[in-house]
């Protein structure tokens, strides 16, 4: 392993203010200190996101449970909760009223289509769990933060030269993969489970997860952003607790938004979540959206733009007491 | 050769006025200078309180001091992970405040605690730190390797540090600390925690970085035995104060020389004038029958004290004559005994748990 050539160079590359004549370094690291390093604001980042992932790609049962939640999620929102049968399948036959059970299908399809964009609640649904679940990769990013100022990493961290605006990007990077792999298995079970297909095109897929990645970019940041100075894991849990249900119903990813009450629309049309499932419901299964998918996209690319810098500034600022 | 220093740097460290900034005359380089360093967690108390002192070249400089003196707090800041509330210091000729990414690249650290990844391997963990100094991994995979086989975990290179022993985390620790080949490595308590063994080791290796690598080594302890034997030179420091720098023997000399222990068998007769005028003895202090005699000479004062007693009637019961040790220094200058310090920190260590969580700050 010792080639002879860095063996060499090592006699004459002592740090320049060691006294001369350290001649025997016969048992000691021959430095290769002639290949110079990477001292751009990002170095290491990679390497950051890359340590978070470990933690997730490395370990099987994480792995596995990561696999089978949106499989959970899929199997008792998307089929239990189902709308569609509320109306469909049968027949009223109430004296002097009869409505055969075709017709109440077709009325039903109509109510259907007029309340979720698509004639299916588990296809409405299963695009709002992409969403959903890329939400919750988002949010454990502080609680990650928090990990590390415990165990002493993050000080480790801080005594190097690595960027102090590297440190939370790696975390907002490394959420972003989680969460749009977990997107992505979502999406194929949904297929697999009945998701309506006839708009699907790679494009389409291609922007939703687009949109996603702007949505966990964001999100992430934000939850660094409050976990900058904590060392307190449970203070982590109670804001996440505190915030995802609440971020997840007020907007139509579960439910459309124009049938809820009036003073819950303004939160609505504010939550990033609304935006990103806009997006993806338009894309993917050719709904008519709240808003231009323009407006969509720019909405969202501004949200995850001012969480994003906004975090690597109180980074910056507050990682060091 | 450190003593040469030791005469220069004794005066200015607690001498309010500041020495000048450069260096000229210097006999080897300034690693580090320290002015008027404070830091204040509440913006009340000083945790670390506007201490000075100088670190050359070459030298392992210990920081001696009591749990809760300050003594990670000064390794933190001067590692740029705390900010100083006030004063300045320049590491390895880069100022603390203005150019930290030049201190953080001149610097190494072995932190008290493990920090490394527990999930990942041994070789992984250091791998990261060298990423995070943006060296390549055509340098940096050899070094690692190196570095591995340094501190014996070469065997282990490829296991998760979660099924590490302490000794091997911490010398773990110290392979990451060395990746980017620091001038100045700190060390905050070494050895705390370990068993006897792997201390020696852990002192092989800081003897080793320093003749081998001609590296800085500034180290903190508790462990005065530690410190006698590493060290070239000492700070004391206590409630976040230096109460005096120097070379071991020059502090032990400090404090008056041998220490003879006497015991009477009559206690009710204060005997301390007749001994006071036997030549060499510096002080004399009585508890009942016991005596406790300062003097630069013990061997020679022994037998004159001896023979004074019997002239004045007494009878001696017990005689020892104890050299001075850094125990007696730093009883004399903390006015604690260092073992009240041990029995404190050997029931923190099972704890290893609460320990990682107090490392917040």
């Amino acid at each position: 392993m010792k080639d002879p050539n860095t063996a060499a160079k090592n006699q004459t590359m002592s740090v320049p203010s060691d006294p001369p004549g350290t001649t025997n370094h016969s048992s000691l690291p021959s430095f290769d200190l002639e290949t110079p390093v990477n001292e751009s604001p990002l170095h290491g980042l990679w390497a950051l996101t890359n340590r978070d992932l470990k933690k997730w790609y490395k370990a099987p049962l994480i792995l596995l449970l990561t696999l089978i939640q949106p499989v959970i999620w899929l199997g008792l929102f998307g089929k239990a909760m189902n709308f569609g049968a509320v109306f469909s399948g049968s027949s009223f036959n109430i004296p002097g009223l009869n409505i055969p059970a075709q017709e109440l299908n077709a009325l039903a399809g109509q109510i259907m289509q007029n309340t979720f964009g698509t004639t299916d609640y588990f296809s409405f649904l299963a695009v709002g769990m992409l969403s959903f679940i890329s939400l919750f990769m988002a949010m454990n990013s502080g609680s990650s933060v928090v990990w590390d100022r415990r165990l002493g990493f993050l000080n480790k961290e801080l005594s190097t030269p690595l960027s102090r605006g590297a440190i939370p990007l790696g975390k907002v990077f490394a959420s972003i993969v989680r969460g749009l792999s977990q997107a992505a298995i979502v999406l194929v079970i949904a297929i697999l489970l009945g998701l309506s297909v006839s708009h699907l095109t790679a494009l389409g897929i291609l922007g939703t997860f687009s949109a996603l990645f702007l949505m966990v970019m964001g999100f992430s940041s934000l939850f660094v952003m409050l976990a900058v100075r904590s060392s307190n894991q449970d203070t982590q849990l109670m804001i996440v607790n505190l915030l995802n249900l609440p971020l997840l119903f007020a907007s139509n990813a579960m439910f459309p938004a124009k049938l809820m009450p009036d003073w819950l629309q303004p939160i609505v049309k504010v939550n990033p979540i609304s935006y990103a499932t806009d997006i993806s419901r338009q894309l993917l299964l050719g709904s008519t959206g709240m808003a231009s998918l323009q407006f969509d996209f720019l909405y969202l690319g501004s949200f995850a733009l001012i969480l994003t810098v906004l975090g690597m500034i109180v980074s910056w600022r507050f990682l060091s007491k | 050769m450190a003593e040469s220093v030791v005469s220069q740097q004794a005066g200015p460290t607690q001498s309010g006025k500041a020495p000048s900034w450069t260096v000229a005359t210097a006999p080897r380089a300034e690693v580090l200078r320290i002015e008027g360093l404070t830091k204040s967690f509440d913006g009340k108390t000083n945790a670390v309180d506007g201490i000075s002192f100088t670190v050359m070249q070459g030298e392992i400089f210990g920081f001696l001091g009591p749990n809760g003196a300050g003594k990670s707090t000064t390794i933190n800041m001067l590692t740029t992970i705390l900010r100083p509330t006030s004063g300045k210091a320049a590491v390895c000729g880069h100022d603390l405040a203005r150019e930290q990414n030049a201190v953080r690249r001149s610097i190494g650290v072995v932190p008290q605690e493990s920090t490394a990844d527990e999930d990942l391997t041994g070789i992984e963990n250091v791998l990261l730190c060298a990423d995070f100094y943006g060296i390549p991994r055509k340098a940096s995979n050899p070094r690692a390797k190196e570095l591995l086989d340094l501190v014996e975990l070469t065997k282990y290179a490829h296991s998760k540090v979660s099924t590490y022993s302490g000794g091997m985390k911490r010398r773990l620790e110290l392979a990451s600390g060395l990746i980017n080949r620091p001038r100045l490595l700190f060390l905050d308590e070494p050895t705390l925690g370990l068993d006897v063994q792997t201390r020696a080791a852990v002192w092989d290796y800081i003897r080793r970085l320093k003749e081998e690598f001609h590296m800085t080594l500034f180290m903190t302890t508790h462990y005065l035995d530690e410190a006698d034997n590493l060290c070239d030179r000492i700070a004391l420091i206590d409630h976040g104060k230096i109460l005096t720098v120097g070379s071991p023997s020059e502090l032990k000399a400090s404090i008056g020389g041998d220490i003879i222990e006497v015991q009477v068998q009559d206690g009710t007769t204060d005997l301390s004038p007749a001994i006071r005028t036997i030549a060499n003895v510096v002080e004399v202090r009585r508890t009942d029958s016991d005596y406790r005699i300062k003097t630069l000479l013990g061997e020679e004062t022994a037998p004159a004290v001896m023979e004074a007693l019997r002239l004045a009637g007494a009878k001696v019961t017990k005689i020892s004559i104890a050299k001075p040790s850094l125990d007696q220094v730093y009883l004399e200058y903390t006015g604690r005994s260092i073992r009240e310090e041990h029995a404190d920190s050997s029931s923190q260590v099972p704890h290893r748990g609460m320990m990682g969580m107090r490392r917040g700050r």
